[in-house]
């Protein structure tokens, strides 16, 4: 694996190979000295076109534990406010010796092109361009989904999920599918995995095509929970700064309907996990009560965010044939 | 290839169990014992000397004291090859802070493995002392490090290939030599 550039290119063997790399990853944590010397000697890039918190962090800390030199690189501050163009950034970066580039922008399909160009030699992991795809926030997704369906510790050292699928589990992904890319890489790795997918969104807010998606589609989030006992339910924010035209009525209305209100919390299961890739708005898609529930791992995804990143830069930094 | 039966079911047993004895002796007991095997086959060796220890000891807890611990992430060749997938690696509880470690692995050949596993050793904790036990010693180290305690020392050539097959992995316990059929063939003929 050269390049990680969206879950629709990884086989179920590479997907559960990444997982399991990211159980080992998780040990780290309970060493004295916390860093790996796998990548002693490598320098990542992260280049960051969009506004991220917990991404930049979670890639950062990743490199950093696994001993890679790291750079961080916003748009904000750099000479691509003074007109550089993308193949100039890149070329620079390729110039002063990259291994890695994790890029975010918000032009879909961007890491494509830098994969693909020749632009610069180096590994291309997608952290999200547009709304198209953020594959190692599915990653985390299936691995946080994967400890909690096999009883072990939502997050930390400790699970015992090495080797298995999703296989039987049903999730739903609640929210605004069209504007985000965390459903699309979900939709894709959900499914390798074996799980069955539900979105739930108002019509406005489903991409043109989904009916070709594998996942089934509900427009009303009650007659969805009537029909299925979900296993984890995974809320997702609506995309404001991406929207320029109305999608539904008003913020009440759109919460009243499609967010997971007190009400329909307690409609849940008692097993089902409450998911969310953040940032929340707490009181719009997804109600205080919820968010800080025990049936919440929404900081779990978080803190498995640096193991499964650290996984997937290991995968494509180290060895020069084959995938795992 | 030509292939010999260096060790049988009974001599890998009966290596095991004299390993066990020359630990406990080492180690005046098994006071402070942590045996950590090296995946693959040292995860199942580890455990059978483990047990082993138990029999001779009474009161010693096997889970309490046999783990194992992946080396991947600390070889030297990691940029070559193919890429490698971690095993687990698993600490006992009591973690090996101020413990005897001994290290168990299958063939001792360059000593690249052994030396990996001290650098994964001090980054998990710091223990009073690290041993080494292995099944078969087959020479040509090319690091400065030995083995505390040693199945069979096996004279081979660098052409050669050992293996060592068990019962958990294999289905059958035995160590084999092979080497390859032209070199048998010069050596008839000298």
């Amino acid at each position: 694996m050269k390049h990680l550039l969206s879950t629709a290119d990884l086989s179920r063997e590479d997907a559960i190979g990444l997982l399991d790399v990211a159980e080992e990853m998780t040990q780290v944590s309970t060493h004295s000295v916390k860093k790996l010397p796998v990548l002693r000697g490598h320098t990542v890039v992260n280049l960051f076109f969009e506004d991220s918190t917990r991404t930049r962090i979670s890639f950062e800390a990743a490199a950093k534990r696994l001993s890679a030199d790291v750079i961080n690189f916003s748009a904000k501050g750099s000479s691509v406010s003074k007109g550089e163009s993308l193949q100039d950034t890149a070329q620079t970066l390729g110039a002063m010796g990259a291994d890695a580039v994790v890029v975010r922008h918000n032009g879909s399909g961007t890491p494509y092109r830098l994969a693909t160009t020749g632009w610069i030699d180096a590994g291309v992991v997608n952290a999200g361009d547009g709304t198209h795809e953020h594959p190692t926030q599915a990653l985390l997704d299936s691995f946080t989904l994967r400890r909690t369906l096999t009883g072990s510790p939502a997050s930390g050292p400790g699970g015992h999920a090495r080797g298995t699928d999703l296989a039987g589990t049903t999730v739903a992904v609640v929210g605004d599918i069209l504007h985000s890319r965390v459903a699309r890489s979900n939709v894709h790795l959900l499914t390798t995995l074996g799980a069955r997918v539900v979105l739930i969104a108002p019509p406005t807010l489903l991409p043109w095509g989904v009916e070709t998606w594998p996942a089934e589609v509900f427009y009303d989030f009650d007659e969805a929970l009537d029909a299925h006992d979900f296993d984890a339910v995974m809320m997702l924010r609506v995309q404001f700064e991406r929207m320029h035209q109305s999608f539904f009525p008003n913020t009440r209305e759109y919460s009243r309907l499609w967010g997971l209100t007190a009400g329909r919390y307690a409609r849940l299961p008692e097993h089902t996990a409450i998911m969310h890739p953040g940032p929340m708005n707490r009181g719009f898609e997804i109600c205080a009560q919820a968010a800080d529930s025990p049936r919440a791992v929404i900081l779990n995804q978080v803190e498995n965010g640096v193991a499964v990143r650290m996984a997937v830069l290991y995968s494509l930094l180290t060895g020069k044939e084959g995938a795992l | 290839m030509r292939v010999r039966t260096v060790l049988n079911a009974d001599e890998i047993s009966r290596a095991i169990t004299r390993i066990a004895h020359e630990i406990l002796e080492s180690n005046k007991g098994a006071g402070d014992l942590t045996i950590l095997g090296i995946p693959t086959r040292g995860v199942p060796l580890a455990q059978r000397l483990t047990a082993k220890i138990a029999d001779i000891e009474p009161g010693v807890d096997p889970a309490q004291i046999c783990g194992s611990l992946d080396i991947t992430m600390y070889r030297d060749d990691l940029r070559h090859g193919k890429l490698r997938a971690p095993e687990p690696t698993h600490i006992p509880p009591g973690g090996i802070d101020g413990r005897a470690v001994v290290l168990v692995d299958d063939v001792l050949f360059s000593g690249r493995t052994i030396r990996a596993a001290l650098d994964a050793i001090a980054d998990i904790g710091r223990p009073a002392a690290v041993r080494l036990a292995v099944l078969v010693d087959r020479g040509h180290r090319s690091l400065p490090i030995r083995a505390d305690h040693v199945g069979k020392n096996l004279p081979t050539a660098l052409d050669e290939r050992v293996f060592v097959g068990l019962e958990e992995i294999d289905g059958e316990d035995t160590v084999t030599i092979s080497w390859p059929e032209t070199a048998e063939a010069e050596g008839d003929q000298a």
